[in-house]
């Protein structure tokens, strides 16, 4: 079966429960992980990347295309990740911070190149490739941090408020445009936010850290 | 084994690498006075007494000296716009090997020197350098103001890297919000959390005040010598007898810093209470504040004005053709000294640079692997980590060099050059540990999240990311490692034999010669090489990421 499954995924710290989740993430979907902040949203997310502190318990599984991804160090799930802010590297260029996450089985200069401009193009970016990372508008970068997500093949996609730090309009149209790649690629992904907006765009079930739905959209 | 378990074990072997030499060191230099009359001939040594004395007093009162007025900058100063100022002209000074900075501080305060010069004949009468024991005094005034001057700036970053986290900005304000003074508040509120990272750091000045050898060689008095100066010159006796009272003089060393540290240990418990007892009584002590801020400012004035006056009269000195007293430049100016002597320098130059790129290049090395497996592991530092990093810089080197001399002559290795960079890194490392920690632990962890979330591998992380984005502090603590090395006088002496000489040994094997031009030259140079080091950790970062905004120096 294909997707994103939290199997009874249960993180406990110091015998309380931040995060009971037990769902499942259809391709294409957007599940959106929803509540104020220290409400364990990150943390329901670091058990999905597998980078809890040692100081959590957790339980269940996480599965990836019906492969158990649990026991696996971060870089081998293949759960690609965007961040509140964009996280680009500071001291590699555009084309490089692409590069970076493009695999290696793409070979030869020339064709990784090739990768690079296409992924540039899309995000409405051509001939960025040689600029610095520090001389592009918000709305760039969070296109690039996006593009640098897709281009290391993931096969979901985790969302950890990638759109807070944007205003208004810019907000509207980077969602949109993160979304529709989303859907056109076919990843489960998992939006966590704080945000009632954020969460009805992405269209898809709306649950707290623990597994509740917050109600219907309104 | 693979990749990941030996860089599990760099810190072993780095810690290992730090404490075996000088237990290996002390019982090399313990073993060979069982049964021999060495101690009775120490004892028999008629200077003795004064030598004890002279260290503990010289030892002791400049490390107050120096925490006082480190203190007194710090709570006066920091955060206001004068103190950025104050750090860029100290900081140079840190690059400063101990022995240039005393030559400097000699050329400046002797009967001869640029003080009495400038004040020379239309003040004082001199029309000869007039016949005044300034340098050199018996009571070690000189040896103890040299002290002071090259261990403020020391006690100053370590200083500045425990602030942040003794939350000393908040602490500040609400100490200030309460009614407090600066200076006072500081004292009261922020010095209680900064003291414990402060402790080891003032250990190793007054491990290094009391038992300084290249110091007391141009700065203190000669008859009797500071204890230091004596063990090492019957070390260096050709009279192979006197390794026996050297060795017991040496432990003798170890005993008086061991002693020092353990009363400077009790004493910090009556220290707190005095102090709880002040902040309990609420007085806001408003005096001390009108006394301390203008006083550290003048100190630390003082300080740049000692050291750069020094470097200055030095450098004029290595291109003085004539400069008798008591004009106070010299003229005509010359490169006659420079070209004289350019074959030895540029031979001792080359030799002193190769042993400073190979011990700080393997520190390097050792301190990347032990910040990466403390990364990776998530290992943390415990305080028995620290002590043994910072035991080379505290056991006095008189007592664990002789035995590593033994050491590399058991194994043929001795007055080597691979032998003298081996030790220089025993005092290398813990520097450049200290430099590079913070910002590696400070680097943006989310980088790492964001690279494994794309597939990277943690060695990748390190290579692509990690190192590159670290480039900065990694060649600031190279240059760190480069000045230390350079620096060093005893372990180029006892492990190089006489054999393997760099410009340290050299300028200090000169300075009781007294030809300034020649030590002078020596001395510019030895400030030349660290300095040099320090420009390009500015320059090269500056050029590699000169497109990038995101890598600028903040």
């Amino acid at each position: 079966m294909t997707g994103l499954v939290l199997d009874s995924l249960c993180v406990t710290k110091d015998g309380a429960t931040l995060v009971a989740l037990d769902l499942a993430v259809a391709p294409g979907e957007v599940l959106s992980i929803m509540g104020p902040s220290g409400s364990g949203k990150s943390t329901a997310l670091a058990a999905i990347l597998g980078v809890l502190g040692p100081e959590f318990r957790l339980t269940g599984r996480v599965l990836l295309d019906g492969e158990d991804v649990t026991p696996l160090p971060t870089r081998a799930r293949r759960i690609g990740l965007l961040f509140q802010d964009d996280v680009l590297f500071p001291h590699l260029s555009v084309g490089s911070n692409l590069a970076f996450a493009l695999p290696a089985r793409i070979h030869g200069q020339a064709a990784r190149r090739q990768a690079v401009e296409t992924a540039l193009d899309q995000a409405g970016l051509h001939g960025y490739a040689d600029r610095d990372p520090a001389t592009l508008s918000g709305g760039q970068r969070a296109r690039i941090a996006l593009m640098r997500a897709l281009l290391a093949e993931p096969h979901a996609l985790l969302l950890d408020e990638p759109f807070s730090r944007l205003d208004a309009d810019l907000r509207t149209r980077i969602r949109a445009f993160v979304l529709d790649q989303i859907r056109a690629r076919g990843l489960p992904a998992i939006l966590v936010t704080h945000d009632s907006d954020d969460a009805r765009a992405a269209g898809g079930r709306i649950l707290d850290p623990l597994g509740r739905e917050a109600g219907p959209p309104l | 084994m693979s990749q990941a378990s030996v860089l599990r074990q760099i810190p072993t072997l780095t810690l290992l690498l730090m404490a075996g030499p000088v237990v290996a060191g002390l019982a090399g230099t313990v073993l060979p006075l069982i049964g021999t009359d060495a101690i009775e001939r120490l004892i028999d040594w008629p200077g003795l007494g004064g030598a004890i004395r002279l260290s503990l007093v010289t030892g002791v009162v400049s490390t107050v000296l120096a925490v006082a007025v480190s203190l007194a900058i710090v709570a006066a100063l920091h955060g206001g716009r004068r103190f950025g100022l104050l750090m860029h002209a100290l900081s140079p000074l840190l690059a400063l090997p101990h022995a240039a900075a005393a030559l400097g501080l000699a050329f400046l305060i002797a009967p001869s020197g640029w003080i009495a010069r400038l004040l020379s004949p239309w003040a004082t009468g001199w029309s000869t350098p007039p016949d005044l024991l300034i340098l050199n005094d018996t009571a070690g005034i000189a040896l103890t103001l040299g002290l002071v001057v090259k261990e403020i700036p020391f006690l100053l970053l370590m200083l500045l890297a425990a602030l942040p986290q003794a939350d000393a900005a908040r602490r500040m304000m609400l100490t200030q919000s309460l009614g407090y003074g600066r200076v006072w508040g500081w004292l009261l509120a922020v010095l209680p959390a900064v003291w414990p990272q402060l402790r080891l750091p003032v250990y190793a000045v007054l491990g290094y005040a009391t038992t300084a050898v290249d110091m007391g060689v141009i700065l203190g008095p000669s008859l009797p010598p500071p204890l230091s100066v004596q063990v090492t010159a019957w070390m260096m006796h050709p009279d192979l007898s006197w390794r026996g009272p050297a060795a017991a003089g040496a432990l003798l060393q170890l005993a008086l810093v061991a002693t020092v540290l353990v009363l400077a240990r009790l004493a910090e418990r009556p220290i707190a209470r005095i102090g709880r007892h002040w902040a309990e009584s609420g007085r806001r002590c408003q005096t001390v504040d009108r006394l301390i801020a203008p006083g550290a400012t003048t100190s630390a004035l003082i300080i740049v004005f000692l050291v750069g006056g020094g470097m200055i009269g030095m450098g004029l000195w290595s291109v003085a053709g004539l400069w008798p007293f008591p004009q106070a430049l010299p003229s005509p100016l010359s490169l006659a000294t420079w070209m004289r002597t350019a074959p030895s320098l540029t031979a001792t130059g080359g030799t002193t640079l190769l042993i400073a790129l190979i011990s700080t290049g393997a520190a390097l090395a050792l301190c990347l692997g032990c910040l990466e497996a403390e990364a990776r592991f998530r290992l943390a530092p415990g305080t028995a980590a620290m002590w043994l990093l910072y035991l080379p810089l505290i056991v006095p080197q008189t007592a664990f060099l002789p035995g590593l001399q033994v050491l590399f002559l058991s194994i043929g290795a001795a007055d080597t050059l691979l032998a003298v960079a081996a030790t220089h890194l025993v005092f290398v490392l813990p520097y450049i540990f200290l430099s590079l920690a913070p910002p590696w632990r400070a680097w943006d962890g989310r980088i790492a999240l964001a690279a494994a979330a794309l597939g990277a591998s943690e060695t990748r992380t390190f290579w692509q990311l990690r190192l590159p984005m670290l480039l900065r502090p990694v060649l600031t603590a190279a240059a760190v490692g480069l000045a230390v090395s350079v620096g060093q006088y005893l372990p180029t002496l006892l492990v190089g034999g006489g054999r393997i000489t760099t410009l340290t040994s050299e300028a200090v094997a000169l300075s009781s010669g007294g030809n300034r031009r020649i030590i002078g030259a020596y001395a510019v140079l030895q400030m030349l090489l660290p300095a040099a080091g320090f420009l390009l950790a500015l320059a090269i970062p500056a050029l590699v990421f000169r497109n990038r905004q995101g890598m600028r120096a903040t």
